[in-house]
């Protein structure tokens, strides 16, 4: 893959958020809000940072993105059209039936995804398996977990948090998408999991603190995990919910309603 | 007949395994926290940079061996029954049958025959959640023989199996050299009045029931059904055209076990006279594990009463 430069990076991710407010209107569901809150971060990873190969999904060195927020699945399922997996002219299909683009993230049916993600927690596990076997295989692959604050609520996140620094689990770098926002109200109102930075730090994680809408700050932030050993390596990106479409910001209403088809036109007018 | 007990399944499990490891390479053992008493124990000796100990962890546990698995890797998991399935069992679902990913699962202590630890460490669910599981193959052995043939096949098969192990010595079932197949029953005897479908621990008090039967004048066929799914469709066809009379016996909850599985084929395909020996819609407790088979009704006189009530008689 061509490495992109920060400018591209920015309108890759300005196109990203078109596809994902077009995928939802026109599907009349999907989750919009935590779709754009982790735009930047997948758009670094495949656009820049990630080692991939849209001709040979299955090439066994590549890095792999486990998406364990599945439901952010319209965000990765831009990003991977706009990589070259499959003709972004399908995206219109999300959610339809006999689509490869499920509600949620499908291996079987999608070429490109890593995990079938969808029910919440499982995602970093996954990424440990992924990372454990590169060890045994002395390959040099990273694999990319991207994980969200509703998601820390579930007890597997600090199994995998715990058993990951115990073993050393290193060549694994997660990004939890730190929107503020679950499903039914904020983080704060429904089990905030503050001190978020000391928890992973006291899992014995190595810890950065990001704003995850800047680019380079991913870009420097990865850099910087890579070269962590014996350890996992945790970013944690300060996010907007919804972010890049006003009327969507810190609007939880769209974490899993779609935008309607005049919203739709709103929200692409801001993104031209 | 003859009793002779020979390994507990869970210890021909563990001696499989190291076997298993050293012919395949991508063969990874993990477990949780319960690797002396599941026997993965002895691989973690002999192939420490293949064995992982994720500790009591079980749901972590399911998903480290997807991930894994998709990357080309065999991972052998276990921990006690009870507690691998139930709390790893939304990872089984989404991380392992939906993603069609090649992990073994090894649930050990399965069923009452746990003994004294008592009803929380008892697995009398696991058939009925993971045969309920796409794409699963879910296998009961009942002694050393049938456990270690059906570990190699299952390394083998290319897709995800659960196997429950037990905790006590087995009684030898089977001849040296018997060959198994996943899905394929094994007769041990042959009957034309009435034919009982056993696995586990149930199979060695269906063979003894046959004889009892025998001398009061009726012909029980016997047959090993180790592997619950896919179930030997025709093999319980033809018994069921040539007896007429179907029991299934089994060290498991009774709804949701082998006799549902075969009940629900026989409905649909030959329809006749079923009758079942199971647990009784009951939690076990603690005491000898003969003594609670004796009082949950999993002996061969269960089974004798159980036949003659089909037949009439
Ligand atoms: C195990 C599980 N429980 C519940 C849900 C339903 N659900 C979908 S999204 C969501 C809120 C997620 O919040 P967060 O993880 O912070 O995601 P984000 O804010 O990034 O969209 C919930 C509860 C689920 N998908 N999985
Ligand atoms: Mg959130």
């Amino acid at each position: 893959m061509e490495m992109l430069s920060l400018e591209q990076l920015k309108e890759k991710a300005k196109l990203v958020r078109r596809h994902i407010v077009e995928m939802t209107g026109a599907a009349a569901s999907g989750h919009p809000g935590g779709s754009l809150s982790a735009t930047e971060m997948l758009v670094a990873l495949y656009f820049n940072l990630m080692q991939h190969n849209p001709q040979d999904p299955q090439w066994p060195d590549r890095d792999r993105l486990v998406l364990s927020k599945g439901h952010a699945s319209p965000a990765l399922y831009a990003a991977l059209a706009e990589s070259g997996y499959f003709d972004p002219g399908t995206l219109k299909d999300f959610r339809k039936l006999g689509s490869p683009l499920q509600g949620h993230p499908d291996r079987r049916r999608l070429p490109g995804v890593e995990a079938s993600t969808g029910s919440l927690g499982q995602g970093l596990s996954i990424g440990i398996g992924m990372a454990l076997a590169r060890r045994l295989d002395q390959k040099d692959y990273y694999t990319y977990v991207i994980t969200s604050d509703g998601e820390m609520n579930e007890g597997q996140t600090w199994e995998a948090a715990a058993m990951a620094a115990h073993h050393k689990v290193d060549h694994l770098i997660a990004f939890l998408d730190y929107n503020k926002f679950q499903l039914d109200d904020s983080t704060k109102n429904i089990c905030d999991m503050e001190p978020v930075v000391e928890k992973w730090k006291s899992f014995r994680w190595d810890v950065q603190e990001i704003d995850g809408h800047d680019l380079k700050a991913i870009l420097r932030a990865v850099e910087k995990a890579k070269k962590v050993k014996n350890a996992p390596a945790m970013i944690i990106a300060h996010t907007v919910k919804g972010k890049g479409v006003s009327f969507m910001e810190n609007n939880n209403q769209f974490h899993g309603v779609a935008p309607t088809p005049e919203e739709v036109q709103k929200a692409l007018k801001e993104l031209e | 007949m003859e009793k002779k007990f020979g390994k507990a399944t869970r210890d021909a499990y563990g001696e499989t395994l190291i076997e298993v490891g050293k012919k395949d390479l991508n063969v990874v053992v993990l477990d949780a926290d319960l690797s002396k008493s599941t026997k993965s124990y002895p691989f973690s000796q002999v192939f420490p940079e293949r064995f992982f100990n994720v500790g009591i962890q079980e749901a972590n546990l399911v998903g480290v061996a997807a991930g894994l698995a998709s990357c080309g890797k065999i991972p052998f998991i276990s921990s006690f029954a009870s507690f691998l399935v139930s709390k790893g069992f939304d990872q089984f679902r989404m991380a392992v049958a939906f993603s069609e990913l090649n992990v073994k699962v090894i649930g050990s202590h399965g069923g009452i025959t746990v003994g004294e630890d008592g009803a929380s460490q008892m697995s009398i669910e696991d058939i009925a959640l993971m045969t309920s599981l796409p794409g699963f193959s879910v296998i009961v052995p009942c002694d050393e023989i049938s456990a270690r043939a059906l570990v190699w096949e299952t390394a083998k098969h290319v897709g995800p199996v659960y196997i429950r192990t037990g905790r006590p010595k087995a009684p030898v079932v089977h001849k040296p050299g018997t060959e198994f197949k996943i899905g394929k029953g094994v007769r041990l005897r042959d009957g034309k009045d009435i034919t009982i479908l056993a696995n586990g621990f149930l199979v060695f008090e269906a063979l003894e029931a046959a004889e009892r039967l025998a001398d009061t004048g009726i012909q029980a066929g016997v047959i090993d059904m180790h592997t619950v799914k896919p179930l030997d469709t025709a093999l319980i066809l033809e018994e069921a055209k040539k007896t007429g009379h179907i029991l299934v016996a089994e060290e498991h909850q009774i709804w949701g076990g082998l006799g549902s599985a075969v009940a629900t084929f026989l409905a649909g395909k030959h329809p006749c006279k079923m009758g079942f020996v199971a647990i009784q819609d009951t939690f076990a407790e603690s005491g000898k594990a003969e003594e609670l088979l004796e009082k949950y009704g999993l002996t061969f006189p269960a089974i004798v009463k159980t036949a003659k009530k089909i037949l009439g008689r």
